[in-house]
């Protein structure tokens, strides 16, 4: 059996699982935001259950709309909040205390190795990246589960991602996962996990591995997961005192294909509209103009990407005539940003520095784009109208060619503006005055 | 709900798309501060097909390529279709989450690649979503479509997953 195989397995409570068997599983957690999960309470209350299966297994957070955008936003967000109180819920999280949901859950240590997380999310697949079985769900499926804690899953095929070698230069985790699904297109891993495993891997940090599983729904992935490793240990300890089980593919789990990726080859990589597969290497993307930059979201908002963002605006200026957006993923990640110095570097640049929200990355709210405006953002969608008008254009990146083409004005390599040897130095954490620690 | 327990055929009018209709073109964000299906219909596939909501009929059929549905989880991209008045939704393929919210919520889809490449928009189609079939009436021409496993069969006869779970939670 494969990693995501075995998780269903052990949820289900059966000895083995097939690809394409359809069984119904154990959820260690399910989560719901402003969006889903009124539609979930809706559907929850015809269920006629009294209350939700165990109240420590169900997280509810406010971050799309919130706070709060306009009354009917105000009025779901009211909806999710009163249901919260109502049954008790022990991971509802107000604004003051939550953030995005992808990067919340993990830090608040309640999605661990070898556990079945559900969310009516489509990026709930990001909790792969702490060996997880973890996959997004509708707001019916959410209902379904809060009132019987299990979930209806068709077993996933899988496709394997043997990584070798490290990432170089300014290269990060999601130029890594930009270009696989520039290589397997938006539908090249449909219904299948993706499975990163060899030695690359280890030379991931757990935010590159948060990013890379983060983009499984953008090839149409069920799941990504990745192994449990020292990283993921010593992450998950960080986290919580909870137990957890380690799952590992078996020698002769089988999978559907497997794709072989150097990690030297793969360069800083910016994805064109309106496709994330519309994958092109930096040079093909430089000089591109840009009306406004976005850094942040469940994809770029943590705080290795703040770092990086950091680390390139520090002394410089944002383009006149150029919006620059930075969103940190949770208030921890805030206050951290802060301690740093980040927050002084990227609002001295000019940037605006925001609260946590999922807003302008999917054209909610806090930077909608008009018409015939063009962006470049960390976040993972760049559909027609993702961010506002359906006129309007988005390109995919990481937080170093963001940050860079926010000072540059255009599409622009961090490697022109900035030390060319780069991001990983970049990444680690620095104390108070901007010298690394 | 009860389009997907009748026994009868449905037929109605195809709307042609391509590929990877994604749920912010079906339903965009901007109008997620509310999920009443009527509120959602009255902007079903705006940014795609700005005129769609006032030409759709009730009982047409929405014909898309590969991937429809992809993108966001969110269950207004399938209420906002099935209050257009949307019959069922023919395409090559769907993205997993779309999918299982049809299923969930009782919006009859087919897949079925060569009806889906085949149609044109306006043509008349047939579906017998029981045996698996699909009959351009408008091209003469007619194709077996992928049938569901019975449990998905059973949570769509029920009328979707609440009303599956309500009646298993019944006879308990």
């Amino acid at each position: 059996m494969t990693m995501s195989q075995k998780i269903i397995a052990a949820r289900a409570g059966l000895p083995a699982v097939e690809a394409g068997d359809l069984v119904e599983a154990r959820v260690d957690m399910a989560l719901g935001n402003d969006i889903t999960a009124p539609v979930a309470i809706r559907e929850f209350r015809r269920t006629g259950a009294g209350a939700v299966f165990d109240r420590s297994r169900v997280a509810l957070v406010p971050d799309h709309f919130a706070p709060n955008k306009d009354i009917k936003s105000a009025q779901q967000c009211k909806a999710m909040r009163e249901f919260a109180l109502e049954m008790g819920i022990e991971h509802y999280f107000e604004v003051g205390e939550a953030g995005i949901e992808h990067a919340l859950l993990p830090e608040r240590g309640l999605v661990l190795p070898g556990e079945l997380v559900i969310g009516a999310d489509s990026h709930t697949c990001t909790y792969g990246a702490v060996g997880a079985f973890s996959t997004g769900v509708g707001s019916t499926d959410l209902a379904a589960a809060m009132a019987s804690g299990s979930v209806w899953l068709k077993v996933p095929a899988a496709i394997r991602f043997r990584l070798a070698g490290e990432l170089g230069g300014w290269a990060s985790g999601k130029d890594l996962i930009l270009h696989i699904i520039g290589m397997i297109g938006v539908d090249g891993a449909l219904y299948r996990s993706m499975e990163f495993c060899g030695p690359g891997v280890a030379g991931l940090s757990m935010d590159e591995r948060f990013t890379i599983a983060n983009m499984a729904i953008e090839a149409g992935a069920k799941n990504g997961i990745f192994p449990v490793d020292r990283a993921t240990r010593s992450w998950a300890a960080s986290v919580s005192g909870r137990r957890y089980a380690e799952y590992e593919a078996d020698a002769d789990a089988e999978y559907e294909a497997t794709v072989d990726v150097d990690l030297a080859a793969v360069p800083p990589t910016v994805a064109f509209p309106h496709l994330p597969s519309n994958a092109r290497p930096i040079g093909e993307a430089e000089g591109v103009a840009l009306d406004q930059v976005v850094i942040g979201s469940c994809t770029n908002g943590r705080i290795e990407d703040l770092r990086v963002a950091a680390s390139i605006l520090r002394g410089r200026r944002v383009a006149k005539g150029l919006r620059c957006l930075v969103f940190p993923g949770t208030q921890k990640i805030y206050l951290q940003a802060l301690r740093e110095g980040l927050v002084e570097d990227i609002v001295g640049a000019g940037a605006v520095f925001s609260a946590p929200t999922c807003g302008p990355c999917l054209g909610g709210h806090m930077g909608i784009l008009a018409e015939g405006e063009r962006a470049l953002s960390t976040t993972n969608r760049n559909f027609v109208g993702r961010m506002g008008h359906s006129g309007s254009e988005v390109y995919l990146a990481s937080p170093a060619v963001a940050a860079a083409s926010a000072i540059a004005g255009a599409i622009c390599d961090p490697a022109k503006i900035a030390d060319p040897a780069g991001g990983r130095a970049a990444a680690r954490p620095r104390d108070g005055r901007g010298g690394e620690r | 709900m009860s389009e997907t327990r009748k026994a009868a055929p449905i037929r109605g009018k195809a709307h042609k798309y391509g590929d990877n209709v994604d749920t912010d073109v079906i339903i965009p964000a901007r109008y997620l501060n509310e999920s009443e299906p009527a509120a959602l219909a009255a902007h079903c596939m705006e940014d795609l097909d700005p005129a769609f909501a006032r030409k759709v009929g009730k009982g047409d059929l929405i014909v898309a390529g590969r991937n429809f549905g992809c993108g966001s989880s969110r269950e207004h991209a399938p209420l906002a279709i099935k209050a257009s008045g949307v019959a069922c939704v023919v395409a090559e393929s769907f993205a997993r989450i779309f999918y299982r919210n049809a299923i969930n919520i009782g919006l009859a889809i087919l897949e079925c690649p060569e009806a889906a490449r085949e149609a044109q928009a306006g043509d008349e189609l047939e579906l017998d979503l029981a045996a698996g079939k699909v009959r351009n009436l408008t091209k003469g021409s007619e194709h077996g479509a992928k049938p569901f496993p019975p449990f998905m069969r059973s949570i769509m006869e029920a009328g979707g997953l609440i009303e599956y779970h309500r009646e298993r939670l019944a006879r308990k």
